[in-house]
């Protein structure tokens, strides 16, 4: 057979010499060679205190986002849910009233807005599937729970606080 | 009444050292597998476990704590009292070693002289070894009453390759003990400390290396550790146990590793002489608590050797160590005899 | 009484229970923890009689390896309650007279014996066990059957690997 690449090498197969068979030479070589560990740097990053920063397009926990004036941009238009191959989205469409204008843009919002992130599998989909930018991936990912019920997210966990009310809880969302 | 008439202080005296010196190994024990997992982490560049206290330093108590609260559970088909009275074995025998090590010379308190041995028999290191043996017991029972196919095969398997080991053991310790013409572990420990004499390690390097890895293959540490191989034989002869009974099997392999650390330290290494330090010029409360600690820095070593090793050489396949044991160590065992007797008798005739 | 007396009490006592136990017993796993605690009965009685390197390699010897192997044996042959063969009640009175019998005859004999009339035991006192004594005997005054005893091992050594090489 013709090989790959040049780098291959005959494995030897010739019978250990006596040295090699007392194994103690090979068997010091290899604590020292732990004992030069002790002194390596120790690339742990101690988790809750020191974080390891996530990249750009790290798809994580899902937000419901606002325009600047505070109003949710979800219509309810479904195309999220469709787009969602782990079918964790599902929604409940209302009308807007008259004198719900500042809370919701469109006339048609979600007024249910579930998803279940034991399905979910953080693949950003949704987010593109979003004609009105209302939905997108942020740089968290879903805490520890002890119920099933638990990691099923609703609008409250998931609205992006209001930027007009709560600037500064709108601005750590952003993560700004 | 002669019952009364006797030494109470003696009693007192004893009974004070027993306290202190099971409770210290206890408490060596615990901070040993503390020890074991900073260790562990070091050598594979870990932090280790760090959150309990100061540099995780109350780790060994929450461990602890952590195998108190777990469930107890006692197997429906096993054997009760067994069951139970194996990882009390195990601890019993591990324990029970620290009797005739000589932790250091005398003090002198209160206008008595204390020796800081619990007791200076002179079978000693056969006192040992009679205990090393009864410690097969532990895991045998355990195994066995476990009613289960794998533990008991577990066990067996512990049990034969203690067995194996301990002739190997054996056969280098006579030669440390025909150097020294004694059994008792005190007057080997004071004949290394004599004047112009070397460690018995100068004379048995052999000897030693033999004891060590017997002492390993004992301690069933790796890379004799089938026994317990925890991935791959589903922790062995204590599968069936939880709680603070499988804490019991865990701590009694600690407890066996300092003993046999202590043991070695004595015999070939000088005990509690401090290397390049006349004892005697010392006031003696000093020089013993110096000694105490020589020895104590000796086994913290050799604990640390043992933990290197374990997280350097992989484990052996079953037969390799039945080889090793039955076809390298006794033979080199025996030769080793040999050749010091027949020093030993030309010296003697020269 | 002395302590040492107490202790010589208690030893015989629990030596004999634990060799009523080690026939009585049902499980043979049983049995043989039982024989092994009157194993270290007699060795309370050696270090009794001040014999303590008899006592210790009788703990090393019978306890400690040969009653493993023992355990090794009855473990592996899984026997229980339901295995044991149902012995009729003639037999076991026939098996209890012949024993009683026997331990009469054994009594009676080491009662005669010269050797043992007006003799006391050397408790605590004796140094006949000690190592040094006892090597020296075994060496000088009995070396022939020492060495007799000791081909005897070698020669059940040299027997047990060729049964064990299979070729």
């Amino acid at each position: 057979m013709q090989a790959l690449t040049n780098r291959g090498q005959e494995v030897s197969r010739k019978p250990m010499s006596f040295m090699e068979r007392l194994y103690i030479p090979a068997i010091l070589k290899g604590m020292a060679i732990t004992f030069s560990h002790i002194f390596k740097k120790k690339p742990t990053i101690r988790y809750p205190e020191e974080k390891r920063p996530f990249s750009p397009v790290f798809r994580g926990l899902h937000v419901l986002n606002r325009d600047e004036e505070g109003r949710e941009r979800c219509t309810a238009c479904g195309l999220c849910a469709v787009a969602c191959p782990a079918e964790a989205i599902t929604m409940e469409a209302a009308e807007r009233l008259p004198n719900e204008e500042n809370l919701y843009r469109e006339e048609k919002y979600a007024a249910k807005y579930e998803i279940n992130m034991l399905r979910c599998i953080f693949c950003g989909l949704c987010e593109e599937a979003c004609p009105k930018d209302a939905i997108y991936l942020s740089e968290t990912f879903a805490p520890a729970n002890y119920t099933r019920k638990g990691f099923i997210y609703g609008k409250e966990e998931l609205l992006i606080p209001n930027p007009k009310t709560e600037p500064e809880a709108h601005a750590k969302a952003k993560g700004l | 009444m002669t019952l009364l008439a006797f030494d109470w202080a003696l009693l007192i005296e004893k009974l004070v050292l027993i306290a202190v010196i099971v409770f210290g190994s206890l408490g060596i024990a615990l901070y040993t597998t503390f020890a074991e997992r900073k260790v562990a982490a070091v050598l594979q560049d870990r932090p280790g476990p760090n959150r309990a206290g100061p540099f995780g330093l109350f780790q060994p108590f929450a461990d602890g704590l952590k195998l108190i609260m777990k469930e107890e559970i006692i197997p429906n088909t096993s054997n009760k009292v067994l069951f139970i009275l194996g990882p009390g074995l195990a601890m019993t025998a591990a324990l029970m070693t620290c009797a005739v090590i000589p932790w250091s010379s005398h003090v002198e308190l209160f206008d008595r002289k204390i020796e800081l041995q619990i007791a200076d028999i002179n079978i000693g290191i056969l006192y040992v070894f009679g205990v090393v043996s009864m410690g097969v017991y532990g895991i045998m029972i355990g195994g066995w009453a476990s009613n289960n196919k794998f533990s008991l095969m577990a066990a067996l398997r512990g049990a034969s390759q203690a067995i194996s080991y301990e002739l190997a053991m054996g056969l280098s310790l006579i030669a440390v003990l025909m150097l020294s013409g004694s059994l008792s572990l005190k007057s080997i420990v004071g004949e290394q400390m004599a004047d112009g004499s070397l460690w018995n390690i100068a004379y048995q390097p052999l000897g030693f290396f033999i004891f060590f890895i017997c002492a390993l293959a004992e301690c069933n540490r790796t890379p004799f550790d089938l026994p317990e191989a925890e991935n791959e034989l589903n922790f062995g002869y204590h599968q069936e146990y939880s709680s603070m009974k499988l804490g019991f099997y865990l701590f009694a392999e600690y407890v066996n590793m300092i003993m046999s650390s202590a043991v070695m330290a004595c015999l070939y290494f000088g005990g509690y002489d401090i290397p390049f330090l006349d004892e005697s010029t010392l006031a003696p409360n000093i020089a013993a608590l110096l000694g105490v600690g020589a020895l104590l820095t000796k086994i913290v070593i050799f604990i640390f050797i043992f933990m290197w090793i374990r997280w350097t050489i992989p484990r052996f396949r079953y037969d390799q160590l039945m080889n090793l044991g039955w076809k390298t160590m006794i033979p080199l065992a025996l030769a080793n005899m040999l050749i010091t007797g027949a020093v030993i008798l030309w010296k003697a005739g020269a | 009484m002395s302590i040492t007396q107490i202790m010589f009490f208690f030893l015989s006592a629990l030596a004999v229970f634990s060799a009523i136990m080690v026939l009585v017993s049902r499980n043979p796993v049983h049995s043989v923890l039982w024989l092994i605690a009157v194993f270290f009965a007699i060795s309370g009685h050696y270090i009794l009689l001040n014999a303590q390197f008899l006592a210790i390699v009788n703990l090393i010897v019978y306890a400690g390896a040969i009653m493993v192997l023992f355990l090794f044996v009855i473990m592996l042959m899984n026997l229980n309650k339901e295995s044991e063969p149902n012995k009729h009640i003639w037999m076991k009175l026939a098996g209890a007279i012949s024993g009683g019998c026997f331990l009469m005859v054994m009594v009676s004999l080491v009662r005669q014996a010269a050797d043992f009339q007006g003799k006391e035991a050397l408790v605590g006192t004796g140094d006949i066990g000690l190592i040094k004594n006892l090597g020296k005997a075994l060496f000088s005054n009995y070396v022939v059957p020492f060495e007799i005893s000791s081909v005897l091992f070698l020669s059940a050594m040299v027997g047990a690997v060729v049964i064990g090489k299979k070729e």
